[in-house]
């Protein structure tokens, strides 16, 4: 077969390989336009046909995936799903991965990453109103793991800070897996502002192709190839692949582009990401079923002599494709130029369905877009159960000796301090939460809550084109100096002045790479009940997720068996909670020389809170207060944080999901918060029990006296640091008590009394401890600071 | 009352400053571009927001001084309209001379973004329109979030501080001062005292929802000034 591509084409095999690019899928592209393609088309194929472009390898899985609910307005396939929460909010979201640029130049690589996932947000017409970070990084004792990660921490506040967009929580993870290959997902969410949501298929006959934002340059050149390859002692050389972010011409970018979306003369949107020209051409083409034609000359470039393949490929960030009304081209330019923006028309919507670039006046390119969107190929692969995977299923905890009496002081200490468990203060100190004045939990709590305030911008009648003239009376002030910004007259208010809304959102973070190593299956459906677990611990409601898959070579059967779990454990689990996906990310060939990462799932949750001053932190309010424990504690030591500092070594059962039990858990906590009667509760999670109480007491510098639950089956170490699922701690007012207990027994839901918050003494009796909570929180606060000092 | 809030390129607490003024205080406030020659009538303070003017490329608040708006606004504080600039605000109006020092990288070289305690007026400071409804020392709690925020200064007459990091109880220490700022300085007044410069954000602290409504007492300072002076 390669001999004939060698014999009749002069395109070599050297270039197809170094495209990464298969025998098979060059002959299908032959076939698909019917000829050889050229070297500026190949190169186009090549990165739409990537993993990351096309999810060739991932497609088959990710159909499984539940996408509808009452809520959900617009699900995966555009540039991010949308939940309508009734009363004209509307919400965006989604998370996106930008691994493999972190690993090569953190600073850029996360911060393009958080650019990245604000275009897909106002790309739709929505405001940012939160991002948050999930972030795996390798072991800290090593200095590259520190450079990785802190280059990343400032990278990511660098772009989230300057473009005025809080960061209101996220979690963060530190294995020897992520070395090498660490993954930055950042997931973003926003408020839509339009009257309708700004879609991506162009259509209308000769409407102009409008091109925003910032210049094209030779950077991030095959980005989308790179990200969908593995890592190497060589990929430093692939630096070049890595983007270089400019936050403030992006912050400029969201205003001059919500500001004509209102204008109702945007017909389609498209952020200029991966793949740059060439994705956002063929995919708004393709989705439109039109052709586009667009002329290279025209488009602004920040360095001459760029080559077509260098245009097509280029992936220089804060950079938007528009398909305008025609006539109207004039007035959205305007609105960019008061911002300092280029916008220039480079081409127009065209019969047929091609893509027709044309370069020095010659045409260079003329595909279907199709072709390069829609007739990717897809691969299911082969599935092997891992090795590794049997040997652990076959794990006795009862080998395992138990926990003295006198080593659970010492235990508890060493956990405070392991990265995975301590404050992570030391990153979001660096993140700007409060900006937008809407953060009511900020980042330490189990999830974030931010409040939907009122859409900001005045409404005016029309969409006026007016210079400063400040004498002028047939002209108020407002209309004047609110700078010629013309706006829809029928902007939703979500209300104004004595009627400030009080809805909510509730957003999280979750997943656990040692659950989803151990056990992908279980692991995932853990993921998605810690999510719709935090979020309800907040009092919110579990809407959607958005989820990042993070995995290594698909085309190893172990992997692709570790993919097809985890898929097949978050949609049981988004079916249980009614919480469909609304779009996502799958970062692939997460391998670096050959050894893959631990699968990582990552779900963003949204929830949504009618009433947000009825939201609750995990902190403890005042010493008294009863402290209750909602679900069942069971024997489990197996896949805890406690278990891998004891033998230093991920084993073990991971522990056990049942999503009734997690359900009436969840739904009691909160009703309960709903009904004012709990003051706080904590997701009891990563390093179980005795953890989760002391993060609960930290905030407010209280303590805890607790006598242990009285489950004699039990070992200790399981019922302190054993990390049983469907569990969550609250604490109350005395004088509630009988009341909840009421209600907790009206649900059914299992519950126990564990003792009291006290003034600042942690006092366990049958154990013989009492220690201050300062000496605790001490370690607790100082563990990640002390890496970098 | 008529405030003005200007909006450079990368300003990001504009809308934050508006809606505290306009949908919690019910002020009149108008949006001013920076590319505006000139003041709206009948302003009676201008406000400068914070954020990341024009990038804070080349140094916080270095560009933003050339922008259109300011000559007008340095006319309108020497007449003796009340200017307030906020964290980059605070930086821009060094850097256009209305208020003395400069705002320098922050001592830990890193963005800080936390809940601070502020001492009022401890050195007694000139007679302002800021602070007048705050008790003299009273301690209040406004989250900061800045990367250059640590002031220097030669010339900075002690009866101009009007707001330095404390801790909780008041105690003005190097613990508690979050930058490194000289002093534990954190807001400053020119000697006329018409024109304020904080790195703390008191739009932030204006509901109880946000955790503070500490900052509410300043622009209410400003409009019962202005309403006793007119």
């Amino acid at each position: 077969m390669t001999a004939i591509i060698k014999e009749k084409s002069g395109i070599n095999k050297e270039l197809i390989r170094k495209l990464k690019l298969s025998t098979d899928e060059y002959l299908k592209i032959v076939e698909l336009i019917g000829r050889e393609p050229n070297d500026i088309e190949l190169h186009m194929f090549s990165v739409m046909w990537s993993e990351h472009c096309c999810y060739k390898n991932s497609k088959v899985l990710l159909k499984e995936f539940p996408t509808k609910n009452k809520y959900v307005a617009i699900g995966p396939g555009e540039n991010a799903g949308v939940i309508d929460l009734g009363a004209g909010i509307k919400i965006a979201f989604k998370i996106e991965s930008h691994n493999r640029p972190t690993a090569v130049e953190p600073f850029q690589g996360a911060t393009t990453g958080v650019g990245g996932i604000l275009r897909d947000i106002f790309t739709m017409g929505a405001r940012p109103i939160a991002v948050l970070d999930s972030l795996r990084f390798g072991d800290l004792n090593k200095s590259r793991s520190r450079f990785l990660f802190s280059g990343a921490v400032n990278g990511i506040a660098h772009y989230g800070n300057c473009t005025g967009i809080p960061n209101i929580g996220g979690e963060a993870y530190f294995y020897p897996t992520y070395n090498e290959n660490p993954l930055v997902n950042a997931m973003a969410v926003g408020l839509i502002e339009t009257d309708e949501i700004v879609k991506s298929n162009a259509s209308g006959l000769g409407n102009p192709v409008l091109y925003v934002g910032s210049k094209t340059g030779r950077d991030g050149l095959g980005g989308a190839s790179f990200a969908s390859s593995g890592l190497t002692d060589k990929s430093h050389k692939d630096r070049p692949a890595v983007q270089v972010g400019d936050p403030f011409t992006e912050k400029v970018l969201i205003e001059a582009c919500l500001e004509a979306f209102k204008t109702g003369h945007i017909i389609s949107a498209q952020d200029m990401g991966a793949a740059g020209l060439t994705c956002s051409t063929s995919e708004m083409a393709a989705k439109g079923g039109v052709g586009i034609n667009i002329d290279l000359d025209k488009v602004p470039i920040r360095t001459e002599n760029l080559t077509p393949i260098e245009y097509m490929l280029s992936e220089s960030q804060e950079r938007m494709l528009f398909v305008v009304k025609a006539g109207f081209e004039k007035e959205i330019s305007e609105i960019f130029k008061k911002w300092g923006l280029d916008s220039v028309q480079i081409g127009e919507i065209t019969k047929g369905n091609n893509v027709t670039v044309k370069h020095k006046n010659k045409i260079v390119v003329d595909i279907p877009a199709k072709a390069l969107v829609n007739d990717t190929p897809v691969y299911k692969r082969e599935v092997k159960i891992p090795d590794y995977y049997k040997e652990n299923q076959s794990f006795d905890q009862n080998l395992v000796p138990d926990l003295k009496q006198d080593e659970v002081l010492p235990m508890l200490k060493d956990l405070l301090a392991s990265p995975n468990i301590c404050s992570k203060k030391w990153i979001y100190s660096k993140y700007d939460h409060d900006v937008q004045t809407n953060t009511v939990i900020k980042p330490g709590s189990s999830a974030g809550l931010i409040r939907i305030k009122p859409l900001h911008d005045v409404v005016a009648s029309t969409s006026k084109k007016c210079v400063a003239i400040p004498n002028d009376s047939r002209i108020s002030d407002r209309d004047c100096f609110v700078a010629n910004t013309p706006r829809s007259p029928r902007l939703r208010l979500v209300g104004t002045g004595n009627d400030i809304a009080t809805k909510g959102l509730a957003v999280s973070c979750d997943g656990n790479s040692a659950y989803v190593y151990l056990d992908p299956y279980l692991g995932s459906k853990i993921a998605v009940a810690e999510a719709a677990r935090n979020v309800s611990c907040i009092g919110a409601k579990p809407i959607a997720i958005t989820d990042n898959l993070n995995f290594g070579n698909p085309e190893k059967p172990e992997i692709y068996w570790q993919m097809s779990e985890s898929v097949k454990g978050i949609k049981e689990a988004c079916i249980e909670f009614n919480t469909p996906v609304t779009g996502g990310n799958v970062s692939l060939y997460n391998e670096t020389n050959g050894i893959d990462i631990w699968p990582t799932p990552v779900i963003g949750m949204v929830g949504f809170i009618n009433d947000v001053t009825l939201g609750i932190d995990h902190s403890f309010k005042k010493a008294g207060d009863v402290i209750l424990l909602l679900g069942k504690q069971k024997s489990e030591i197996g896949a805890s944080e406690y278990l891998y500092l004891r033998t230093k070594q991920i084993k073990g059962r991971v522990p056990e999901l049942d999503f009734n039990l997690e359900k009436i858990v969840q739904l009691s906590t909160r009703e309960l918060i709903n009904k004012k009667l709990i003051k706080s509760a904590n997701d009891c999670s990563v390093g179980g029990l005795l953890i989760t109480l002391c993060k609960s007491a930290f905030q407010n510098d209280l303590g805890f006296v607790i006598s242990l639950p009285t489950n004699t089956q039990s070992r200790l170490d399981s019922l302190l640091f054993g990390e049983t699922q469907s569990r969550i701690i609250i604490s109350i007012d005395k004088s509630n008590l009988q009341a909840v207990e009421k209600h907790l027994n009206k649900l059914k839901c299992p519950y126990q009394t564990l003792g009291e918050v006290t003034d600042g003494n942690v006092i366990i009796n049958s154990l013989n401890i009492n220690v201050q909570i300062s000496e605790l929180k001490d370690i607790w606060e100082k563990a990640l600071g002390n890496y970098f000092n | 009352m008529k405030f003005a809030v200007i909006i450079f390129p990368g300003s990001n607490c504009d809308k934050d400053c508006v809606y505290v003024l306009r949908d919690l205080l019910k002020q009149d406030v108008v949006e001013v571009f920076h590319e505006v020659p000139q003041l709206p009538k009948g302003i009676d303070c201008v406000i400068l927001p914070g954020g990341f003017s024009y990038g804070d490329y080349l140094r916080s608040g270095a560009i933003a001084r050339f922008s259109k708006i300011i000559n007008p606004i340095i006319g309108f504080a020497n007449k003796g309209g009340l200017v307030i600039g906020i964290c980059n605000g605070f930086q821009i109006l060094c850097e256009i001379g209305l208020l003395p020092g400069a705002l320098t990288r922050n001592k830990s070289l890193s963005f800080i973004c936390d809940d601070v305690y502020l001492k009022v007026g401890s050195n007694k400071p000139l007679q302002n329109p800021f602070t007048n409804l705050y008790k003299p020392g009273e301690v209040i709690k406004i989250p900061i979030a800045h990367g250059d925020g640590r002031y220097v200064s030669k010339n900075i007459n002690k009866n101009q501080i009007v707001f330095q990091y404390c801790d909780k109880n008041g105690n003005i220490t190097q613990e508690s001062n979050p930058n490194g700022s000289m002093e534990n300085i954190a807001g400053i007044i020119n000697e006329k005292g018409n024109v304020l410069g904080m790195m703390p954000h008191p739009e932030r602290a204006c509901e109880n929802i946000l955790g503070s409504e500490d900052g509410k007492k300043l622009f209410e300072s400003v409009i019962s000034s202005i309403a006793l002076s007119a």
